[in-house]
């Protein structure tokens, strides 16, 4: 138990002694990102914006009749889900794309994989402008109670970082988890409610609950964040979904599962990583 | 792997036992698929290949080594384990000290970022805080001559004017140890002779060093040990002088 305290605290001050690097990485990232570009910083917004426009002509017929606020209901879950799938389609390369470095000198190797994670972080936060630029076109009124957002957010912050600590490993040895993690989140974003809601699979003439919306209740982390996240923006929450409370609770949890399942995987791993890229 | 509280005080590299495994597969297995199918077939064995083979030292500070030996001995492999970017597959290696690598001179710059963010991006890299460049900022680009280039993204730099601004960031701090593994022939005669002199001014306040150069007279000017390894084992240890006999003696 002391032992690992120890090593706990030495992680953390090696941390502390990289911070300017995480740093000058994460700024790196968010330079080079929009560099050339000529709306720049503005695609964080106009993004989500745009796409969030697309879904909602898109959708509106087939699966907005019982959703209150339709926009404002897909752009919260558009961009939680994004900030999800490019954190950890970035985080996959992350180790892998170092390679000619990692061979050259010494760097806690964790280093790149938290970087493009928290870069992704900071353009996700970019994004959240759209969403109060949707709220005040559809007249939701904002309330001390919005602030909450910030739970969901932390908790989707650190299930990012343990999700992206475990696929940067893998993918060390697996190249194939590039192309298979697009497809994992391709199947993923259908079996999150971000474009429909869960109340659509229930039969009217039935109460049971189906299994499909029991399997997505339970075992899927993105459905708590948003449901968290969008309860905390509308006020609101129908009753056909898991009451806030409980997904603080268990969103909390899945999130420190996943970072401890992260940082096992990576740290057990990352000596060999030398001898594969 | 570092358990530097064990060490002597003077000693401020030790290497027990160290060997280094590498996997040469007939071919690598990095994609699931071929991993299942060789799994199933029960062709999943590698070759192992040791760059090292239990190998001891033992090195006190303020002592400059020169590790010499043909190319594949084991020279570089043994500067990579020193450095952790290795982690020894049996034995211990025990480092006290900060470490200033130069495995290759300028690892880590982005292309895409001029000289002025990438001296702060290498820096980092080298464990330095943002404060710190920031105050040796001139001096780093004193010692690299770059004054009119510093807006000028590195990927349009020569690779002599990369060298000389990464050995400029690696040296801007007296490090316990310097690490220098052949990356001095890129420069120029001027540039050689500069490093040179910045490496005997580091040895003369105090730095360890292990340097790794074919350049014999190099080595004889500024080291004062030597090993000679051969396929992976340290056959030789003692002056310069004398493992350079024991080395060519091998050679002719």
């Amino acid at each position: 138990m002391k032992k690992l305290f120890q090593k706990i605290m030495g992680w953390i001050r090696t941390l502390f002694r990289y911070k300017d690097l995480l740093i000058l990485l994460v700024q790196r990232d968010i330079k080079l990102k929009y560099r050339r570009s000529f709306l720049g910083y503005l695609w964080s917004i106009l993004n989500p914006l745009l796409s969030m426009l697309v879904m909602a002509i898109v959708f509106t017929r087939v699966f907005s009749r019982n959703i209150e606020n339709y926009p404002v209901y897909l752009i919260c879950g558009n961009i939680l889900f994004s900030y999800m799938r490019e954190s950890s389609t970035q985080a996959l390369s992350s180790v892998i794309d170092n390679a000619s470095l990692l061979k050259k000198t010494y760097v806690p190797k964790y280093i790149f994989t938290l970087s493009k994670i928290t870069s992704s972080f900071v353009s996700f936060v970019l994004s959240m402008s759209a969403l109060v630029i949707v709220m005040i076109a559809t007249g939701v009124p904002f309330r001390w109670s919005n602030l909450l957002i910030i739970v969901p957010i932390c908790e989707l912050y650190v299930f990012a970082v343990g999700l992206g600590l475990f696929l940067g490993a893998v993918t060390v040895f697996f190249r194939d988890m590039k192309n298979l993690w697009s497809v994992v989140t391709l199947a993923w974003m259908y079996l999150t409610p971000i474009f429909y809601s869960l109340e659509s699979f229930y039969d009217e003439n039935s109460l049971n609950m189906p299994l499909a919306s029991i399997i997505i209740r339970r075992f899927n982390p993105m459905y708590m964040y948003i449901q968290q996240f969008r309860a905390m923006i509308l006020h609101y929450t129908p009753a056909w979904e898991v009451p806030t409370e409980i997904l603080v609770l268990r969103g909390a949890l899945v999130s420190v599962i996943m970072l401890l399942v992260g940082i096992i995987t990576f740290n057990s791993t990352k000596d060999k990583f030398i001898l594969y890229i | 792997m570092e358990n530097v509280d064990n060490l002597e005080k003077d000693i401020c590299i030790q290497l027990k036992d160290a060997t280094v495994r590498f996997n040469m597969a007939g071919e690598k297995v990095d994609n699931l698929k071929e991993y299942f199918v060789k799994l199933i077939k029960r062709e999943l064995h590698f070759k192992e290949f040791l760059a090292l083979k239990n190998v001891n030292l033992t090195i006190r500070q303020g002592e400059a080594w020169a590790l010499i030996g043909n190319n594949g001995a084991g020279k570089s492999t043994m500067l990579r384990l020193i450095c952790r970017i290795l982690a020894p597959y049996k034995g211990t290696v025990s480092v006290r000290g900060t470490i200033a690598p130069m495995i290759e001179l300028g690892a880590g710059f982005d292309p895409n970022l001029t000289a002025e963010e990438n001296i702060y991006l290498n820096g980092t890299i080298l464990g330095y805080s943002r404060k710190f460049i920031q105050d040796h900022f001139q001096e780093i680009v004193d010692f690299a001559e770059l004054h009119k280039f510093l807006e000028l993204p590195i990927k349009n730099y020569s690779s002599g004017m990369r060298a000389r601004l990464g050995f400029a960031i690696a040296t801007v701090r007296k490090p316990d140890i310097l690490i220098v593994d052949e990356v001095l022939a890129v420069g120029d005669a001027a540039f050689q002779a500069k490093c040179h002199k910045r490496i005997r001014e580091l040895l003369n306040q105090g730095t360890t060093l292990l340097f790794v150069s074919h350049n014999k007279k190099m080595v004889l000017d500024l080291c004062d040990h030597a090993a000679w390894l051969d396929h992976g084992e340290i056959k030789f240890t003692g002056t310069p002088a004398e493992a350079y006999e024991a080395y060519e003696s091998i050679i002719k």
